[in-house]
């Protein structure tokens, strides 16, 4: 009997495709987000949103708001480590967490170097700009990759830039001939091997999903459409008017994304968004997604 | 013969691309309509509570239903097995079909860190070793009297059949081993008498 292979971890990736992952920081908002049809829960301390408004430091959460949720939902419990922070990945694989998300979303904890997800029996997912990101995190072990966007914005323009990049660059390596490619492979400082694979299967070694940004159904079924085989969706849902309902809408719109009558009809009525920030008016100093690479 | 794939939410693609290594067709289905056009059902992997609301809010149940009461037939992998279970024991109130008289406890081994792989050999299907994957998997915990345990481990019943509906509490679709899926395919054509 063997255990957190990289089967089992990517395993648990491709059971919650064409679903989503709410962000939740309480066992209230959990129980919603698995009434209403989410595949898995995020427990963090403060949404994204949230966490822009209050500055200072972002740390992984109180394994006690963890636990809670653990206890009362039924479905995968996810939760984010600083990045580098494998001292904090420690304690959520202690306490049984389904899966670590190193995210930027927390302020990182080392400056030149991802965790060694390797060392982990825990699956990890990883954010990613660009398929050199993303390849460096599968690189290190991550099971997952999701495009970064720019969190707590609500604003769905920098996850539709990185899933576009994504997808253009592996087009772009099936242009090359093999000593180009291991010009681009020194580039984007991954192996050969890895990249061999890229082009073998036209996609990233582990599923990818989005996130960053995602905050009505037509988002949704807009990103799932760019070739996201999952969604992620922050602030997005309980910085809503009705988070109940656009949370049932979103897991409808992934569902059904490319039925426009569908997304039509769960879209009607949902009542007020989240307010959002517009990407273009942010200051550099202000970005989440440029926090490593 | 078409199979179809329920493709609500879970790792209905993995299914696919087996089947469609061994040159069968395939279908997503996600409307009654789909259905329709299927003569056997593989429910997948995923999130049961996921598939139970799309089921409800898209109206497919009686649509599933119609197809088990035709006698096609119908796979459930681990959260599908959960689906087409009797009773789920250890979640008393979610909703599943009853195509199968067992009762199940969900993640019944533990959480992911628990999620396991191991090879048994498997007799009716060759004398290959078959390699298991075990993922937030559940567990059957009452076998009722019409139904055939064909594979256990470790003392449960993890492929179990009644009459044209197969269960597995593991997932046959996340290695390359194509068995379990041929040993379906049989099921369906001699339900079709091809």
């Amino acid at each position: 009997m063997v255990k957190g292979t990289l089967r089992l971890k990517v395993g648990l990736a491709e059971m919650l495709k064409g679903g989503v992952i709410m962000d939740v920081v309480n066992v209230k908002q959990a129980k919603i987000a698995e009434k209403s049809g989410a595949v898995s829960v995020m427990v963090l301390e403060r949404v994204p949103a949230d966490i822009r408004k209050a500055g200072g430091v972002s740390r992984m959460a109180d394994p006690k708001i963890i636990k809670a949720v653990m206890k009362e939902v039924s479905i995968p419990v996810m939760a984010k480590v600083r990045i580098g922070h494998f001292a904090e990945a420690q304690i959520l694989e202690h306490l049984g967490v389904d899966y670590i998300d190193e995210s930027e979303v927390l302020t990182p904890a080392d400056p030149d170097d991802h965790i060694d997800k390797y060392k982990f029996k825990t699956p990890f997912v990883c954010g990613a700009r660009n398929l050199g990101e993303a390849l460096r995190r599968v690189s290190e072990g991550a099971a997952l990759i999701r495009t970064k966007g720019e969190p707590g914005t609500g604003d769905i323009i920098e996850a539709v830039r990185h899933m576009k990049l994504i997808n253009s660059q592996i087009a772009y390596l099936k242009t090359l001939n093999a000593s180009q490619l291991r010009k681009e492979a020194d580039e984007m400082r991954v192996s050969n091997d890895v990249v061999k694979m890229v082009i073998k299967s036209g996609k990233i070694p582990v599923p990818n999903f989005a996130a960053g940004g995602i905050a009505t159904p037509a988002d949704a079924s807009l990103m799932m459409q760019l070739g996201a085989e999952s969604v992620f969706v922050g602030s997005g849902i309980f910085k809503s008017l009705n988070p109940l309902r656009r949370a049932r809408a979103v897991v409808d719109a992934v569902t059904y994304f490319d039925k426009a009558d569908v997304v039509s009809k769960v879209s009607t009525g949902l009542g007020e968004g989240m307010k959002g920030i517009d990407f273009a008016t942010m200051e550099q100093k202000d970005f989440m997604q440029t926090r490593s690479s | 013969m078409i199979i179809g794939i329920l493709g609500l939410q879970g790792d209905f693609s993995a299914h696919k691309k087996i089947l469609e290594k061994l040159g069968t067709e395939t279908l997503i289905v996600r409307t009654a309509e789909d259905l329709e056009k299927c003569d056997g059902l593989i429910i997948p992997g995923g999130e049961s509570t996921t598939m139970n609301r799309l089921l409800d809010r898209y109206k497919l149940k009686p649509a599933v239903r119609k197809f088990h009461k035709k006698g096609k037939p119908i796979f459930g992998t681990c959260a599908g097995m959960i689906l087409i279970s009797k009773k789920i024991e250890s979640h008393p109130k979610q909703f599943s079909f009853n195509f199968i008289d067992i009762e199940v406890n969900r993640n019944a081994y533990g959480r992911q860190i628990d999620s396991f792989e191991e090879d048994i050999d498997i007799p009716f299907l060759g004398k290959k070793p078959y390699r298991l994957v075990f993922i937030r998997a559940p567990k059957i915990s009452k076998l009722g009297k019409g139904v055939e345990s064909l594979v256990k481990h470790n003392g449960d019943h993890i492929i179990v059949r009644q009459d044209n509906v197969l269960a597995g509490s593991f997932h046959p679709e996340m290695t390359a081993d194509t068995r379990m899926h041929e040993y379906f395919l049989k099921m369906t054509k001699e339900s079709l008498k091809i």
